[in-house]
Formats: C-alpha cells, sequence, structure tokens
C-alpha cells in the first residue's frame, strides 16, 4: 500500500526483503545504508538480538529524489529469516509493494531457500496478496563462495515465472542496487498503472 | 494493488491537522503523531525536531502489529490502546478506526486520564474524516479521477535518476 501524500507532495512505498535465515538480507540493508548520502537516507533500526541475528525487522527509509515534483521516499524492511519468528515475518509483509526475495547460493541452503519461498507465498495470500501480481524480483546471493548452485538450477527451483534476478555479493555489494533499483522500477510502474 | 493505496489531499489533510492541533493543545501534550498501520508517517503536531520521526513511526506500526498478534493469539480481535510510562516521557498509543494509529508524548504537566478522554474524543473526529477519505477513494475508483495523476507519466528516465 504506497501511500501517497498530494499535500507535502510525497509518495511512500514499502519494499521487504525475504529469505531463509542467514542469506544476507539485512546485509543488503546496511550495504544500501553505507552507499547512500546522509541526505538520500534515515536512520538504519535494526530490531536484533545479541547474536546480530534479526529478531523483529530491519527498517531504513531511503529518500532517493523526485518524480514530477513529488518526493519519491522508500521504505526498506527485512524480515527475521529463521524458521521460529514466522509470526513476526507475517506482520511485516503488511502494505508491502514490492518483495525481494534474497536467495542463499550454497547447495545445501536450497530446501532453506525453498521452504522460505513457500512461506512467503503463505504469509502474503494471508494478507490477501498474490506473489505474482506483485513487484518482485530474486537476488542469488553469496555467488563469491566455493560451493554455490548453477545459476539455471536455481532459477528452475525458485524462480517459475522468470522474474527479474540478479546475482549477488551483499557483504561487497554486487547486485545490491541493482536489486533494489529493480525492484524500485517495478513498484513505480505498478502505481503508474493504478493511477 | 491500488485499492489498498491511501491517497491524501490537502483538504482532508488540513482537516487532520487541524484536529490535531487541538488534541496537542487539549491534552497537554508534547508531541503527537498520526500513523498509518504500515509505519507511514500521515502528520504530526507539536515539537517534532528532536525526534526522528519516520523511524518512530515505523517502530510504532510494528509495536501495534507485534500486539495485534499477541490479540489474535488470545482471541482477541486487537488491543487499542498501549501505554509506556517512562522516568519523565510517557506514550500513549491507540488506534483509531482499526485503520490509523494516534501516538501522544507527554510528561509531568499532563496526566494518562486526560490524555485518554481527549484522544476519545479526538478519535471520533478522525474516525470521520478517514471515513471519508475512504468513500472518496472508492468514488474516484468507480469515476475516475479529477485531477491529473503525475504518476501517468513516469518514464524510465525519472527512475533512472532516482539511481545515479
Amino acid at each position: 500500500m504506497s501511500f501517497i501524500n498530494y499535500s507535502s507532495r510525497e509518495i511512500n512505498c514499502k519494499i521487504v526483503y525475504y529469505g531463509p535465515g542467514l542469506c544476507g538480507k539485512t546485509t543488503n540493508l546496511q550495504y544500501i545504508y553505507k552507499k547512500t548520502t546522509p541526505e538520500q537516507k534515515g536512520k538504519l533500526i535494526s530490531l536484533a538480538t545479541e547474536t546480530e541475528r534479526t529478531l523483529f525487522f530491519d527498517f531504513l527509509p531511503l529518500a532517493l529524489g523526485d518524480i514530477k515534483g513529488f518526493r519519491v521516499r522508500f521504505h526498506l524492511y527485512t524480515v527475521p529469516g529463521q524458521v521460529f519468528y514466522a509470526a513476526s515475518r507475517k506482520l511485516i509483509l503488511k502494505g508491502v509493494d514490492g518483495v525481494v526475495f534474497v536467495a542463499d547460493s550454497q547447495i545445501e541452503r536450497m530446501e532453506a531457500n525453498m521452504e522460505s519461498i513457500e512461506d512467503l507465498k503463505i504469509n502474503l495470500a494471508e494478507q490477501g496478496y498474490e506473489l505474482e501480481k506483485l513487484p518482485f524480483t530474486i537476488q542469488h546471493n553469496k555467488r563469491d563462495l566455493p560451493n554455490v548452485a548453477p545459476l539455471d538450477e536455481m532459477n528452475a527451483l525458485l524462480n517459475p515465472n522468470s522474474v527479474p534476478w540478479f546475482e549477488g555479493v551483499a557483504m561487497t555489494g554486487q547486485g545490491v542496487f541493482e536489486t533494489l533499483k529493480n525492484v524500485a522500477k517495478q513498484v513505480l510502474f505498478e502505481l503508474k498503472k493504478s493511477y | 494493488m491500488s485499492e489498498f493505496d491511501l491517497v491524501m489531499y490537502e483538504e482532508e489533510f488540513k482537516r487532520i491537522d487541524e484536529e490535531l492541533q487541538k488534541l496537542h493543545q487539549q491534552a497537554n501534550a508534547k508531541v503527537l503523531f498520526l500513523v498509518d498501520k504500515n509505519g507511514q508517517l500521515i502528520a504530526s503536531a507539536g515539537d517534532t525536531h528532536n525526534i526522528d520521526t519516520t523511524a518512530l513511526a515505523s517502530l510504532t506500526a510494528g509495536n501495534i502489529a507485534a500486539t495485534g498478534g499477541i490479540a489474535r493469539l488470545l482471541g482477541e480481535r486487537e488491543f487499542t490502546i498501549l501505554f509506556h510510562e517512562g522516568e519523565k516521557d510517557n506514550i500513549h498509543i491507540s488506534l483509531i478506526g482499526q485503520r490509523v494509529i494516534l501516538v501522544v508524548i507527554f510528561d509531568q504537566r499532563s496526566s494518562l486520564g486526560l490524555v485518554r478522554l481527549r484522544v476519545k474524543k479526538a478519535s471520533e473526529s478522525l474516525t470521520k474524516i478517514f471515513d471519508e477519505i475512504s468513500r472518496k477513494a472508492e468514488k474516484e475508483k468507480v469515476e475516475g479521477r479529477l485531477d491529473e495523476s503525475p504518476f501517468a507519466e513516469i518514464s524510465d528516465e525519472d527512475i533512472d535518476n532516482l539511481f545515479r
């Protein structure tokens, strides 16, 4: 649910980073935070445990610029990836405008990826959304590791509808902005369609 | 997606703002915020200079969402009021018409009783305004929008410019 404020001339859109535990959702946000100027970003809020695992969500507000005289703000959220935080994950999806699925490319994490994407579909359905109808981008993360699955295999498993996908190494920033830009573009075009 | 979008025009915004200013005064509050359930700040009143309003809005919505989750586990529809007491400042959070969240921050110059009373009054007026906003959105969906939409002509280039 984007929020269009004609009074302050702002558009707010919500983008959620989803994926299995330790796939790099928070790392994506941290890299975006590091690489944007102070005028473009707000505080990066992380509700995490003592061992830096996401407990509830991370939140990063971004104001990248104007379109047609409207300030475009993106609110980026991550969900807690660990399986037992299912109830919290569901809450974060409320009002989502676009989803990024961060997949862990390591072969031994394929099952976790598939479980997570199923979980995403179920949770979206509970809020009345369909993944197929939402702006959706996939990032195959951790491509720098030695034991990664081939990309076509990952796409066959996780991306049957051939949505836009990118290779990523969130630690070094590879693919991070490409992913964000792609989902942002889809969200804004969706707005264009609706109005 | 559009059926969920919240669109705010100058006219409604002014009425909301007036309502908040009135409540700010009557409740003797320090700061007031109106946030939608997805964590977007709608309006505020009082001295917001030293507060990160965007972060506060997102965390408040998270708080309400988590509390709502607890409520449903217990078989309640929703807990409509949250109250946190601090050493100096207190925060009163309430749900208005199941849609928006009203946050009132106050100190010893006011009291929980006064805040609750005034919030209850203001909630009724705010609910009416948001009802009208929904009706207007419904009507526009059927009849088409009167104003020219600024998004009708978003181009690839506009979006690329955001990411330069």
